[in-house]
């Protein structure tokens, strides 16, 4: 009777045991599910790839660019706010990986990666600029203008120097290609191509596009895209849908795809020149590679071989990575479809990516006044939340004491875009910052007026902020400058005092993006886009410590109550927890590491936004990405690979043993979503912030019609 | 698609497999570990990727193992029951079975059930059930009886349906069948009287069963060979009433009934089922794999050394006595199209050619892409190939191929070429394209030499294009070959719309007389004797499918000027105009594909008469196509209403200014007429009522959509 000694009690006490663990468990929460955020990204405009450091850049049409890291899973580690008169048309990576764009109000623009700001614009003197692209050598950017010019720009280590004008062309000059070997340029304009030769300026040929599309006369045929070989083939797309092979030593027409009824608006070409991708009006990608014509033959043939289809309207423009085809257009997403051929290891990363939210929090929360704070691009919307009386079982939607109300609607001044904003944890504070100002509000509740009064006299090293910080007593500020300098203010009544400036480490003019303070006021944790995390003491004024480096850049930080331990998200789903009075990670934290985490919560595509914690639930983590939210509760054992990470639905009648079982610290929800923000405002509420796909459909232009019925 | 690989066994030794086969074969708690119960006293545990057992275990002399050996997957410890009364768990520690822990139960024990996610479940012979903790906590518990006297338990199983136990057993009585379906965490029962159709006479041999979210599908295996399916609700709507199921056809005939030693059925995935028997053909027994769906034969394997007739399959293994040792068939699955689901029946009958993928991998074509897809096969594949590839001569058999089709005789070319099919080269496309230049280079300079069956046997390998051997359908046209044609026009895909004509031409002039004697693929052709036969009586079936009839048309001018009665358009109803042979050969048409551009001036060479003839048959098979509500031909690889239509349009293109002055033209162009009109105003109501489908499918998402704001409670687990 071995066996059964050992198996009876045993059993009997797991039983008593898992009783009391489902008394002290995770229990019931009231959500607040909004979605009156009415935010609506901008359409994409451009995208430019840089092999060299595996980055894309994407413009959108508010003028705002951002950078994604391909190598950090697809991560938007950078942005550059948008600027009312900056519509960008043009964008290019050059020598040392310098961003450059140019746009219809005639300025050629030079990023600064580091600081994260604009460098310098400089006016071309040609009129709105339609094209750019850089030389293949990247030591000159050519430009193509509203009359008809095309300049020549040499690119000196810290600016650009105009050199000179080709031969002047009779309309526009909408697209613009660089021959590999940098002898040559092929220039779309409307309706006809130019083909110049770079020593002297002076067109070679012309090449007259058929405006004929399908029997039917266009008006005009405007060359959207042109790429040129190094054979010496030029290809264009055009607006009657055709894409067109052209011999450019010759200026012959050498032959012609007609693949949409729509226009055909951009072009990427591979670097091996085998293979290229054309976005059409239509929102179809089509993809066209070099096969032989016959097996073991050495002539080959350009053949259309796959069409894609995940946008809804015009794809305004292309990239192609050596391993993926990447699209964006008006429909605000940014699609990688890698190729399948080219993908060595056929693991997540061989998955489509659909990239639709910025990878940066909008809204702020004060939990004390329950309030949101949505941070549109020209404006902030506060308002509150609603509250309700009843109770109910899970599932259930209680009716609502009173709603939600809009307090107030604040405009920016001035064409730029809001970088960041922030509300107090009290309500009465709230800053803002642009691009070249900083603004700082009090806000007097008195019944139900408010009262809304700026802070005037800002100090001048405040001018553009990357993140802003109020503590939780809300009396004190902190701004992360883009010079990578780290302020802390002083709130009082009406006022402010400047109390310190954490300067960058010597050398370094990294810009801090991210913040996180500690409730009790005495840490600031603070990070960049590539270098590690740094910890500050606020009491003594001073660097405590660096979390030390790791490979990913942060997505979110957070500091936990009570403990003091630094909770950091990176952009391959690792979550870290770094004791700060310790200076070491935590035991939780290594054990995760060493058991690793569900592969399940590995290949998340989206990265984690925001880490909340409440004060009442000590082991308690909330964090969430853009299709769920997860509450880690650290006194239950971590999941391995065979468990099952997400359980949709309810237990209902099992028996302890399997749900003692299956019981582990990840507890996840995908009720809400596309999900822009989540926080714990007490114990047991939650407010989840949701914008809906359909939503932002409904505010886009319609797409072009197709007629469902006949034809 | 479902393909059996090669067999191995499990060794023989260890296990004393009577006449009846195993106890039973149940899956361990690592994937590919199985317990086998035998007969006598034995439990083994084996492991299939090495073929090798693990483990042994026998209970005393003198003792019986009454049920199979499972595993308790949530402790990883296993459960016998011997002697009907006894149980037994251990572990693999353990190593006699006569010193670990032991119950004794108050009743008979039938089966014991184990499956992921649950704790082992007792089902008594009385029909009872009982969890296993809830069992050990009290052993001797009272066990109540279920089942009726005389009833006894035929087959059972248990189910994870959404995460909580199912089991269902079926009972016999006097022939007569009856389902329990007992819920185990809630205890309810429900009961159901097996009401069988047809095949009442025949006795059930083999049961299986698969579930899907509400029903559990119970199929069971007759003696007359046929498989019938039975749904029974998982959960029932009045569990107290004792309800009828009824069972239906699912496959005809597919082993005969009086295998000596009986057949066996089992669910593999949702569309496919393995069968254990003989088939109706063949006297030895065979392993066969039928797809439920197409309801065809997807593969099958001979056992010449005979089965107990029992089947298991687990993960991706088909486990069966094979002889006096366990066997074991690897099962695999593969994503393919309907076309190669349909295919296989019709080339079960010549092994030798493999079918190869008819699309066409842009990377792989251009450089050594077949090598790379070697590397995703199995490693025990690729090694078998490799031994293929070195014991290969010098000279490359392809060469030695063409110089045999240059000099030998057409005997000895076919043999040699039935010899290179059967090994499968990595350039296999242009090698076969090589071999029928080479035959038809002979052909020309030997207008006696007909190689017609090497051509034929080279088409179905499905490699080849119009664009490889160009001259091969020149050939077939000039010698009105109109077989070779059919199958050019089935197989290859890139045509040009020249050839298409040209065989346009031959299929629609060659004589009738001439037709019978070749040998046509009718597979497309649906049997039109019956429509024949039945037209007279049936009404006239016009577009009223649509939901719009044009005589309802009073706007129709046309209508008063023909005289539209019911008989006259009774008098056009569907005689097929063609014989089916021919039919046979315009569906080929029908099926090829083209560009209209290039096709639009070769049509206009053909005589009035004859595009006269072709417009009746496509108005007749279009007709045919409108007499069913999803607008589809019978048959196995009908024409579509697209092409039917698409070709209607081209022929009236290209030939309307002499069309309409045919006289007996001129009843097929109103008819048509009519059609069209009354397919337009269709097109325009359903356009027209478009923004109100679109408005409600609006109305629907908001009554979804919960607000701009709620408050919600959510609990987390």
């Amino acid at each position: 009777m071995r066996a059964r000694a050992h198996v009876g009690p045993g059993r009997r006490e797991a039983r008593a045991w898992s009783g009391e663990r489902g008394a002290a468990g995770m229990g019931e929460f009231k959500v607040h599910r909004v979605r009156f955020f009415n935010y609506v990204p901008s359409g994409i405009r451009c995208v430019a790839y840089n092999n060299q450091s595996n980055r894309l850049a994407v413009s959108r049409t508010d003028g705002t660019v951002e950078i994604y890291n391909l190598s950090a899973n697809y991560f938007q580690e950078k942005f550059f706010p948008g600027h009312e008169s900056r519509a960008t048309e043009a964008l290019c990576w050059t020598e040392g990986q310098r961003l450059f764009s140019a746009g219809l109000n005639g300025e050629i623009v030079e990023y600064d990666l580091q600081a994260l700001n604009v460098k310098y614009a400089m006016d071309a003197f040609g009129g709105p600029i339609w094209s750019m692209t850089a030389s293949p050598s990247g030591s000159q950017l050519l430009v193509g203008c509203e009359d008809g010019s095309v300049k020549l720009f040499q690119i000196t280590p810290d600016k650009i120097q105009f050199e000179r004008n080709f031969d002047r062309q009779k309309s526009r000059i909408l697209s613009l290609s660089w021959h590999p070997s940098g002898t040559h340029i092929a220039a779309g304009s409307i309706d006809y191509i130019s083909v110049f030769d770079v020593k002297s300026g002076s067109a070679i040929h012309k090449m007259i596009v058929d405006r004929q599309y399908m029997g039917v006369s266009k008006r005009k045929c405007i060359v959207w895209g042109v790429a040129f070989l190094s054979d010496g083939t030029v290809i264009s797309v055009d607006s009657a849908g055709k894409v067109q092979f052209w011999d450019s030593a010759t200026g012959t027409l050498v032959k012609s795809h007609p693949i949409a009824n729509a226009d055909v608006l951009s072009i990427a070409v591979a670097d091996q020149e085998d293979s290229f991708v054309v976005g059409t009006a239509e929102g179809t990608v089509f993809h066209f590679q070099l096969v032989s014509v016959t097996s073991n033959s050495s002539e080959k043939q350009w053949v259309r071989t796959k069409p894609f289809q995940h946008h809804t309207h015009d794809v305004r423009t292309v990239a192609h990575s050596p391993t993926a085809l990447i699209s964006g257009g008006t429909d605000t997403h940014l699609v990688i479809r890698p190729l399948m051929e080219k993908v060595e290891v056929k693991n997540y990363d061989a998955a489509l990516r659909k990239i639709t939210f910025p990878h940066r929090c909008l809204i702020s929360c004060s939990k004390k006044r329950q309030l949101l704070l949505f941070q549109f691009a020209h404006h902030l919307e506060l308002w509150r939340l609603g509250s309700t009386v009843a109770t109910g079982k899970n599932g259930d939607i209680l009716p609502l004491s009173k709603n939600a109300d809009h307090l107030l609607h604040l405009k920016t001044k001035g064409p730029e875009n809001i970088i960041c904003s922030c509300i107090s944890s009290c309500g009465s504070w709230i800053a803002y910052s642009t691009a070249s100002r900083f603004f700082l509000y009090r806000l007097n509740y008195e019944h139900d007026n408010i009262s809304l009064k700026r802070v005037s006299k800002m100090p001048a090293f405040l001018r553009s902020a990357l993140q802003i910080l109020f503590s939780e007593d809300s009396k004190k500020l902190f701004v992360a400058s883009n010079q990578g300098s780290l302020h802390v203010i002083q709130l009082l009544e009406g006022s402010f005092k400047h109390l310190h400036a954490f300067q960058p480490q010597s050398g370094t003019v990294e810009a801090m993006c991210l913040l996180a303070v500690s409730p009790d006021g005495n840490w600031l944790a603070a990070s960049g886009t590539s270098a590690g995390v740094h910890v500050y003491n606020v009491k003594q004024l001073k660097l405590h410590c660096t979390v030390p480096a790791y490979n990913f850049p942060v997505t979110a930080l957070a500091i936990a109550p009570n403990t003091n331990n630094l909770v950091i998200a990176h952009s391959d789903q690792q979550v870290f927890e770094y004791s700060i009075p310790d200076k070491q990670y935590t035991e939780w934290s290594r054990a995760v590491q060493k058991q690793g985490f569900h592969h399940l919560w590995l290949q998340r595509d989206t990265p984690i936004t925001h880490i909340g914690f409440h004060s009442k639930r000590p082991m308690h983590i909330l964090l969430h990405d853009a299709y769920m939210f997860c509450i880690i509760d650290k006194s239950l054992p971590l999941p391995n690979d065979k468990t099952l990470l997400y359980n949709p639905l309810p237990p209902t009648s099992e028996s302890d043993v399997v749900r003692r079982r299956t019981a582990h610290a990840f507890k996840i929800s995908k009720i809400y979503k596309p999900l822009l923000f989540m926080e714990l405002l007490d114990e047991g509420t939650l407010v989840a912030v949701e914008r809906p796909l359909d939503d932002i459909i409904a505010q886009l232009p319609p797409p072009i019609k197709k007629k469902k019925f006949g034809t | 698609m479902a393909a059996l690989e090669d067999e191995f066994t499990l060794s023989s030794g260890v296990l004393s497999a009577g006449p009846d086969g195993l106890l039973g074969v149940e899956q361990s708690n690592k994937t590919d570990q199985f317990l086998v119960t035998d007969r006598g006293r034995t439990v083994v545990l084996y492991k299939v990727s090495d073929q090798k057992p693990l483990g042994s275990w026998s209970v005393k002399q003198g003792q019986l193992i009454t049920c199979s050996a499972v595993c308790n997957f949530q402790t990883g410890e296993y459960v016998v029951v011997h002697d009907n009364k006894v149980l037994r768990i251990w572990n693999n520690e353990d190593v006699n079975l006569d010193k670990v822990f032991k119950a004794t139960l108050s009743a008979e024990v039938h089966k014991i059930h184990s499956v992921r996610g649950t704790e082992p479940v007792l089902l008594f012979k009385e029909g009872a059930v009982r969890g296993l903790e809830a069992l050990l906590a009290e052993p001797q518990q009272e066990i109540e009886a279920v089942l009726s006297d005389g009833e006894v338990i035929r087959w059972t199983k248990l189910f994870m349906v959404f995460r909580h136990p199912v089991l269902i057993f079926i009972t016999e009585k006097h022939g007569n069948y009856f389902v329990y379906v007992h819920m185990v965490n809630s205890h309810t029962l429900s009961k159901y009287t097996l009401l069988r159709g047809q095949e009442e006479k025949s006795v059930i041999q083999s049961f299986t069963a698969s579930v899907d979210r509400k029903f559990i599908s119970v199929m069971s295996l007759s003696s007359d060979g046929c498989v019938y399916e039975t749904l029974i609700p998982v959960y029932p709507t009045d569990p107290e009433e004792n309800q009828r199921v009824v069972s239906s056809l699912l496959l005809r005939a597919v082993v005969s009934g009086s295998a000596p030693s009986g057949v066996a059925l089992t669910v593999l995935d949702r569309d496919h089922v393995a069968v254990l028997g003989s088939p109706l053909s063949a006297s030895k027994e065979c392993l066969s794999v039928w797809n439920i769906k197409f309801q065809t034969l997807q593969t099958s394997k001979e056992l010449p050394q005979g089965t107990s007739g029992q089947l298991w399959y687990y993960g991706e293994n088909l486990l069966m006595l094979h002889g006096q040792s366990l066997t074991v068939i690897p099962y695999k699955c593969e994503v393919s199209s309907l076309a190669g689901a349909l295919g296989k029946l019709k080339h079960s009958h010549d092994p030798g050619i493999q079918v190869m993928p008819p699309f066409v991998n842009w990377e792989a074509s251009q450089g050594d892409g077949l090598g790379s897809q070697h590397a995703e096969q199995p490693r025990r594949i690729l090694r078998r190939r490799k031994i293929e590839v070195s014991s290969q001569p010098a000279v490359p058999p392809s060469k030695q191929l063409l110089t045999t089709i240059m000099k030998d005789s057409e005997k000895h070319i076919e043999m040699e070429l039935r010899k290179f099919l059967a090994v499968k080269t990595p350039d296999f496309h242009a090698i076969v394209g090589d071999l029928v230049t080479g035959l038809l280079g002979r052909c020309q300079v030997e207008p006696s030499f007909c190689p017609r069956n090497c051509l034929v046997q080279l088409i179905q390998t499905h490699v080849l294009s119009y664009s490889l051997c160009p001259g091969l359908m020149e050939m077939a046209v000039k010698k009105t070959d109109v077989q070779l044609l059919q199958l050019c026009l089935q197989r290859f895909p890139d045509i040009p719309e020249s050839v298409t004509c040209a065989c346009l031409k031959i299929f629609l002039s060659i004589g009738d007389d001439s037709l019978h004697q070749a040998e046509i693929d009718m597979e497309s052709v649906f049997d039109y004797g019956d429509s024949v036969q039945g037209d007279n009586v049936a009404a006239p079936v016009d577009v009223l499918q649509n939901g719009f009839s044009p005589e309802g048309d009073t706007c129709l001018s046309c209508c008063q000027e023909v005289p539209a009665k019911p008989q006259d358009a009774a008098a056009a109803t569907p005689t097929c105009p063609v014989t089916p042979q021919r039919a046979a050969l315009l569906n080929a048409i029908l099926h090829s594909g083209y560009s209209e551009a290039f096709l639009l001036p070769h049509l206009k060479d053909i005589p009035a008469q004859h595009i006269t003839l072709f417009l009746k048959y496509l108005y007749f098979l279009y007709l045919k196509c409108s007499e069913n509500a999803t607008m589809t031909l019978p048959g196995i690889h009908p024409p579509t209403l697209n092409q039917i239509l698409d070709w209607i349009c081209l022929l009236l293109d290209a030939n309307f200014t002499v069309v309409v002055m045919i006289p007996e033209a001129k009843r097929l162009l109103i008819s048509l007429y009519k059609f069209v009109k009354s397919q337009i105003s269709v097109y325009s109501e359903l356009n027209k009522i478009e923004v109100s489908f679109r408005e409600l499918q609006k109305l629907n998402q908001e009554k979804n959509n919960r607000g701009l704001y709620s408050i919600e409670v959510l609990e987390l687990f």
